[in-house]
């Protein structure tokens, strides 16, 4: 019987520092797959800078992006919006996911998504749109 | 029969720690989005809070 409360105290100690070890601060972001995402992201930004700030796209409330006004963009830009919109959030929904799958949790990823999402939309420029509850709104 | 009910209440310990393991660090995952979009949107830091520094007033006239 005391060998058996020894057993139990010593589990209670591994799921214990099992705990500890789990509640460290920082996630992983730093791994190859999520750096390559960034820079294709970051090259892909530079063509999509100009749609945010015309109202052609907007960010939507879930952490991607959505063509919010074709009709503002200039006609040769109107066909290859679709796609690049697509490929942006294709890498961002990669991004969630390896975030997730880095920190040993893919479960985590829609929560992560989540996280981002409300971060893209505080961190957009003034003039950019939103997803909001009622619809798109201007920052 | 004692046995018994002290392996229920070691599997209700391990199953207690384990929802508090799958805990989400929301904190941590907002900072780390925030790493991420500063870097893909290339937001140096402090950059929106910054004001344009004013050209700065010229006191030597350039003598001609």
């Amino acid at each position: 019987m005391k060998q058996t409360w020894i057993k139990f105290l010593v589990m209670v100690i591994a799921v214990f520092s099992m705990h500890l070890a789990y509640s460290a601060p920082n996630l992983e972001i730093d791994t190859p797959a999520i750096n390559a995402l960034k820079s294709s992201m970051q090259m892909r930004h530079e063509q999509l800078e100009s749609f945010y700030g015309s109202g052609a796209i907007g960010l939507t409330s879930n952490g991607l992006i959505a063509v919010r006004d074709a009709k503002a963009l200039p006609l040769k830009d109107r066909q290859g919006i679709n796609a690049l919109v697509a490929s942006e959030n294709a890498d961002r929904n990669k991004l969630y996911q390896e975030i997730a799958v880095a920190n040993g949790h893919p479960e985590w990823s829609s929560s992560i998504q989540e996280a981002f999402a409300g971060r893209w939309i505080d961190k957009a420029q003034s003039g950019w749109y939103y997803q909001a509850a009622g619809g798109w709104m201007q920052k | 029969m004692e046995k018994n009910l002290l392996v229920l209440l070691l599997a209700g310990v391990l199953t207690a720690c384990v929802t508090i393991n799958i805990y989400f660090p929301a904190a941590a995952a907002q900072e780390a989005a925030d790493q991420i979009i500063d870097d893909v949107w290339k937001i140096k830091e402090g950059e929106a809070a910054k004001a344009p520094i004013p050209p700065s007033v010229t006191t030597e006239a350039p003598v001609k």
